[in-house]
């Protein structure tokens, strides 16, 4: 079993107060938002693709629980100036290495809404009008309904 | 006489483990889920041990004894809410299941496009969304009750719907799971009665902390589940007035549950069974009379007095932290529920934190979504306690409470909004 006091270490609560490129991306080309309707999690995801196929600027906003805001914030600065395929590579088991501390499965869905709305994001370009929201299916175990 | 719930704990296995951190548990959960006592894990076992078999089908000394230990755990639940009659007693899954099977087998006779179920804001999705389900089927209309100020109902606020809508039913929890808020459920059902509506009760969070008689009450459909009462899980009770559910046609079809059956047809049995099909919960409905026997030793009524004294406790301490907004009136109104938002943290961080104190609670919107949302908050998290609970485990959720303030609001979060940089 994880000890929970980890997963509130240091590095985490440090990107959940000063997160990473939070905030507005006036120039995106791509983006989405994704909520994770039992928690009240919701993660917006901005990118702005060059031509070359990278990522040159990546921001989130977003309101919830530590996990799910502090995961955002590690995942914008890691795929920052990486490829569009790159990116799309990542897959959630890299998400949650990427975190760090063990989570309990139910809080593995936290952890991963920014991951998901990520690999949604970069299928949704934002001129066009096509609704892509569905994105690649998320394997993650699920949190269910609470009593 | 107040209860000790010091030696009530000795009662309860359970509570002598520590959660994954290490820290002795202290267990307030018990709205999701209670825990239970030695002599319903000792009444199940012993079943399944000594006498088990199917019931009401084996003509043998094993199905003769669990017929009877089966039937009798129906006279039990009978005393335990006063109903005039067995027949009158249903064992159901759960609440969930009592009340989808009102919703299909009473609503789907009783109800047609236009008609009114009326609902308070405050249920449980349990009690919403076989309503909504109806609907869909039958073109009736779904309508909820606000909440007050105060987290309560006012008389004149039901009285006012009630004349407005004529519903066909009005359907409300005895207790909100996520306020606390408890109802004055013979009132509202004689004003509902008096408008000419069908009344249910929803007494999930009722029947763990108060006696209950349905003949005072007098509304028409009461249900309740077994493992908030100590019970099993998988077994519920529906009880009904005999007169509506002899009326109302089966809802599952199956064994059990029939007279006759022929290539052509079937004509179903009489009550309770014809609402039984299947093999029943025989094990739990055993377990779930030990579990009622149980309370009813310990003293219903001496179990909501100490729930009163841990809640007035809670309420009042939380109440003075800085940054806490208790969602539920005075303890005076409500029963051993207290919700609470924490400024600047997720619900979900509180109970993590929490978890790693020994102190179990739940966060989310607890199956209440629509009141979560007219609340305007996306979750919470929520105390709740038992007959089992203490003093000391008060005081160590609020340090528990102090402490996630502390670590995660530090003056709030220092949100850096970094604009983007030109492009
Ligand atoms: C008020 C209320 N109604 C209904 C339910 C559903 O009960 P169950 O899940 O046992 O069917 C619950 C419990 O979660 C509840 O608190």
């Amino acid at each position: 079993m994880p000890n929970e006091q980890d997963i509130y270490e240091e590095h985490v609560l440090d990107h959940y107060e000063d997160p990473y490129h939070r905030g507005e991306l006036a120039t995106a080309t791509h983006a989405d938002e994704g909520k994770n309707p039992l928690c009240g999690d919701v993660i917006q995801v901005m990118l702005r693709l060059g031509h070359d196929g990278k990522i040159e600027e990546a921001w989130f906003e977003g309101e919830g629980c530590v996990i799910s805001q502090a995961s955002a914030s590690m995942l914008i600065e890691a795929i920052e100036g990486k490829t569009v395929e790159e990116a799309k590579e990542f897959t959630a088991n890299q998400m949650l290495e990427l975190f760090g501390p063990q989570l309990t499965p139910n809080r593995q869905k936290c952890c991963l809404l920014s991951w998901r709305v990520l690999q949604s994001a970069l299928h949704a370009p934002l001129d066009d009008a096509d609704d892509d929201d569905a994105g690649p299916s998320f394997g993650g175990p699920s949190l269910s309904e609470e009593s | 006489m107040p209860l000790d719930p010091h030696s009530i704990r000795a009662d309860f296995p359970i509570l002598k483990r520590q959660s994954s951190s290490g820290a002795p548990l202290a267990f307030l959960d018990n709205a999701a889920s209670a825990q239970r006592p030695q002599v319903v894990i000792d009444a199940i076992s012993d079943c399944y041990q000594r006498y088990y078999a199917n019931v009401h089908r084996g003509i043998h000394t094993l199905s003769e004894e669990s017929t009877a230990a089966y039937e009798a755990a129906r006279e039990t639940t009978r005393q335990f809410i006063g109903a005039r009659s067995q027949s009158e007693i249903v064992f159901a899954a759960g609440t969930t299941a009592a009340i989808n099977t009102v919703a299909h087998s009473w609503g789907g006779n009783h109800l047609s496009a236009g008609d009114v179920v009326l609902l308070t804001i405050a249920e449980h999705h349990a009690n919403i969304v076989p309503w909504h389900q109806l609907a869909e089927r039958t073109g009736c209309r779904v309508e909820f009750i606000p909440l007050g100020e105060d987290f309560t109902i006012g008389d004149a606020v039901v009285q006012d719907k009630l004349q407005a809508l004529q519903p066909k039913l009005f359907s409300f929890a005895s207790s909100s799971n996520v306020l606390g808020t408890n109802f004055p459920v013979a009132r509202w059902t004689s004003m509902a009665h008096a408008a000419g509506a069908t009344v249910l009760v929803d007494a999930a969070q009722g029947a763990p902390h108060q006696a209950i008689d349905v003949q005072q009450w007098d509304a028409d459909f009461v249900v309740f589940s077994g493992h908030k009462i100590c019970g099993p899980t998988g077994i519920g009770v529906l009880y009904g007035k005999e007169a509506l559910l002899d009326a109302m046609p089966p809802f599952l079809g199956g064994g059990g549950m029939i007279d006759r059956v022929t290539t052509a047809g079937f004509s179903p049995t009489g009550l309770p069974e014809k609402f039984e099909a299947g093999t029943p919960p025989i094990t739990e409905a055993i377990g779930l009379a030990a579990a009622m026997r149980y309370l009813q030793s310990v003293g219903l009524e001496a179990i909501e007095a100490h729930e009163h004294l841990l809640c007035q406790a809670a309420d009042t301490a939380l109440r003075n932290i800085e940054g806490v907004e208790i969602l539920g009136p005075t303890p005076d109104k409500k029963g051993g529920i207290v919700s609470f938002t924490l400024d600047g943290v997720h619900a979900h961080d509180i109970a993590q934190w929490l978890d790693t104190r020994g102190v179990a609670v739940r966060a989310g919107h607890h199956c209440a979504m629509p009141l979560h949302e007219s609340l305007g908050k996306s979750a919470s998290a929520r105390a709740s306690f038992y007959l089992y609970n203490t003093l000391e485990e008060v005081d160590r959720l609020i340090e528990a409470v102090k402490e996630t303030r502390d670590k995660f609001a530090r003056g709030g979060r220092r949100r850096r909004r970094r604009s983007p940089s030109p492009a």
